[in-house]
């Protein structure tokens, strides 16, 4: 087992669906990046993937039951009674998928947490393959990378307005250009 | 035959460029040089597999610098598939990737799987396993035919394409489509194999050697073909981690590197392949590494012909999958489970997972996050052909432009999954 104790800034582990999660504090990522790959060995970035958690929590989730583990009558929600999904600290979470290129293939997510405005220091210095994937998070999610060398759009427009996978960003919104606009 | 020139060989440490490890940088003394010219190529270029752009600095025919434009087949599939409930989220997923459908939605199968906590039936694993390794081979079929036509090899197309097309009336023949067949379904298949498969199978089983076989004879003695890959594009094995790459740009850079022997899905770990790995780094390796994981995949698919267990094809939870069509007319139980699996779709628990698998271009990951609901909260797919995109501009240093379309076909990029 990997001894993750000693990981700069680290907040919380969990085990969830047999995967290890490190939340740790945002302005240390960088230092957490660094004990993960030269200590520990997680030599591949795998993905960074954020989400937006605006919403969350705010209406109570209830449907049609999934798992046989899910089918206690009391519990709330099995029944048509909503239940709210547990409190999430801020609005965005960018997780790194880590990999470690050696036997056993052993993956570990690390885990930031930001409000909208506040910006992550970024891991390009650590892992070259973050630079696109940090340009995309900016892009779709409005989330700013400091030290990023070329943090600009990369999947929209350059002049594109808003960012598309926020949640208070409605669909079927965006602006329609006509050529005789212009 | 001619004694071969002595060609650039593979590098040891990194040469990412610097400080955008993405952006080849024109030296600085030749910066406001009159003989550096800069060329838009792309979007819509015939060897661009879509609509990559590429702004180059070209000194002569000598690529100075590089940038690759990417966003031009953006369609929002993961924002799409945060306004449908989870079993129709499948369909989008084999559209990111339209090339290797199946592995998109096997990969996002598996991640609702996961989160649910579903046994899947031993039939539908074999099955997938099965599915998914044609459809590695009519994947790579597409890039050598597309490849060497860029590279002036005309027929190579045309019987790269017969094939495919062999591979395309099986996918029809099981799921009733050609392309983006959705046949996986959350908890197993969509509907059993019909009988005539298996024949048809076997056949291609032993066609295919002989068509791999068969190309090659056609470019592996052409001089034309040896001259344009070998000691291109090259990438070390440190840059090519470092840069996040996977699949058989990794393992043609000598990277010992398979999702499916290092971290066995499916039933890879009960079945016997060879992962091929070829030391040089260049256009050549990748292209041997695919022509060789072809003549792998073929020996996966006869193994699980061989093998295939009976039983079920889907799991037997009916709080997720839709009951048997026949038991709507006589079960009321039956009508209420399809009726509410089809209007609300069904409730995945809490939680957030990723799940990787080696789709034909690498590492193919799904990132799926639900809050308890019957929708996903957030999709998000680590498409291998974004980051295979990320090496251009390393694996282009020194490179002439006519090199330039080698070594971008050589990454295997498709610009649907680039965009999503």
């Amino acid at each position: 087992m990997l001894n993750f104790n000693r990981v700069p800034g680290l907040v919380e582990v969990q085990d969830r669906h047999g995967e290890t999660t490190l939340v740790v504090d945002a302005p240390r990522v960088v230092d957490s990046a660094l004990h993960l790959r030269d200590e520990l060995g997680f030599n591949f970035l795998s993905d960074l993937a954020a989400t937006d958690y605006l919403g969350w929590g705010k209406a109570g989730v209830s449907g049609y039951i999934g798992t046989p583990a899910g089918r206690d009558l009391n519990e709330p929600s099995t029944q048509g009674y909503q239940r709210l999904p547990g409190a999430k600290p801020q609005r965005f979470s960018i997780s790194y998928h880590l990999l470690a290129l050696r036997e056993g293939a052993p993956r570990v997510r690390l885990q930031v947490w930001v409000d909208d405005g506040q910006s992550v220091p970024s891991v390009v210095s650590v892992w070259p393959t973050a630079d696109w994937f940090e340009r995309e998070a900016w892009d779709l999610f409005g989330i700013a990378f400091d030290g990023h060398p070329n943090l600009s759009r990369i999947l929209m427009d350059d002049d594109w307005e808003g960012h598309p996978l926020r949640k208070d960003y409605p669909i079927g919104g965006e602006p329609v250009r006509f050529s005789g606009d212009e | 035959m001619a004694l071969a020139p002595e060609r650039p060989r593979i590098y040891e440490g990194t040469r990412i460029p610097s400080p955008t490890p993405t952006v080849l940088q024109v030296p600085a003394d030749l910066k406001s040089s009159e003989d550096v010219l800069t060329v838009n190529f792309g979007p819509n270029h015939p060897s661009t597999h879509g609509v990559l752009r590429l702004v180059v600095d070209l000194h002569g025919e000598e690529v100075l610098g590089l940038a690759a434009v990417v966003g031009y087949l953006h369609t929002g599939f993961e924002k799409n598939m945060e306004q449908k409930s989870w079993w129709k989220a499948i369909t989008y997923a084999p559209r990111i990737d339209y090339v290797s459908f199946q592995n998109n939605e096997l990969v996002f199968v598996l991640a609702v799987e996961k989160m649910l906590g579903l046994e899947v039936p031993v039939r539908a694993t074999w099955m997938r396993m099965l599915l998914a390794e044609l459809n590695r081979i009519h994947s790579h079929l597409v890039w050598l035919g597309t490849a060497a036509l860029e590279l002036g090899a005309i027929s190579m197309f045309w019987y790269c394409f017969r094939e495919r097309d062999r591979i395309l009336d099986l996918f029809e023949l099981v799921a009733g489509f050609r392309m983006h067949t959705r046949y996986f379904q959350v908890g197993g298949l969509a509907e059993d194999v019909p009988p005539g498969f298996w024949d048809e199978c076997a056949k291609f089983v032993e066609l295919m050697p002989k068509a791999v076989d068969d190309y090659e004879s056609l470019v592996d003695r052409s001089e034309i073909w040896l001259e344009r890959t070998q000691g291109l594009g090259l990438l070390s094995a440190d840059d090519a981690i470092a840069l996040g790459q996977s699949g058989p740009v990794l393992r043609g850079s000598g990277v010992d590197w398979d999702l499916r022997r290092a971290q066995p899905y499916l039933a890879y770990d009960q079945v016997d392949f060879r992962v091929p790995v070829y030391q040089e780094g260049d256009v050549y390796a990748r292209y041997r590494v695919r022509m060789e994981e072809m003549r792998e995949s073929v020996k996966i698919v006869d193994q699980a012909l061989r093998r295939m267990p009976g039983g079920p094809w889907i799991a037997d939870d009916r709080k997720v999958v839709l009951p048997p069509r026949e038991e709507l007319h006589t079960s009321m139980e039956s009508l209420i489970h399809h009726f509410k699996i089809v209007t609300e779709g069904f409730r995945v628990p809490e939680g957030e997972v990723y799940v990787a698998v080696e789709s034909p271009r690498g590492e193919l990951g799904c990132y799926a996050v639900s809050d308890g609901g019957p929708k996903p909260w957030r999709v998000k797919f680590r498409a291998p052909s974004f980051v295979a995109l990320q090496a251009t501009a390393t694996a282009m240093s020194n490179a002439l432009i006519a090199d330039m379309i080698a070594i971008v076909g050589s990454l295997d990029t498709v610009m649907g999954e680039v965009d999503r």
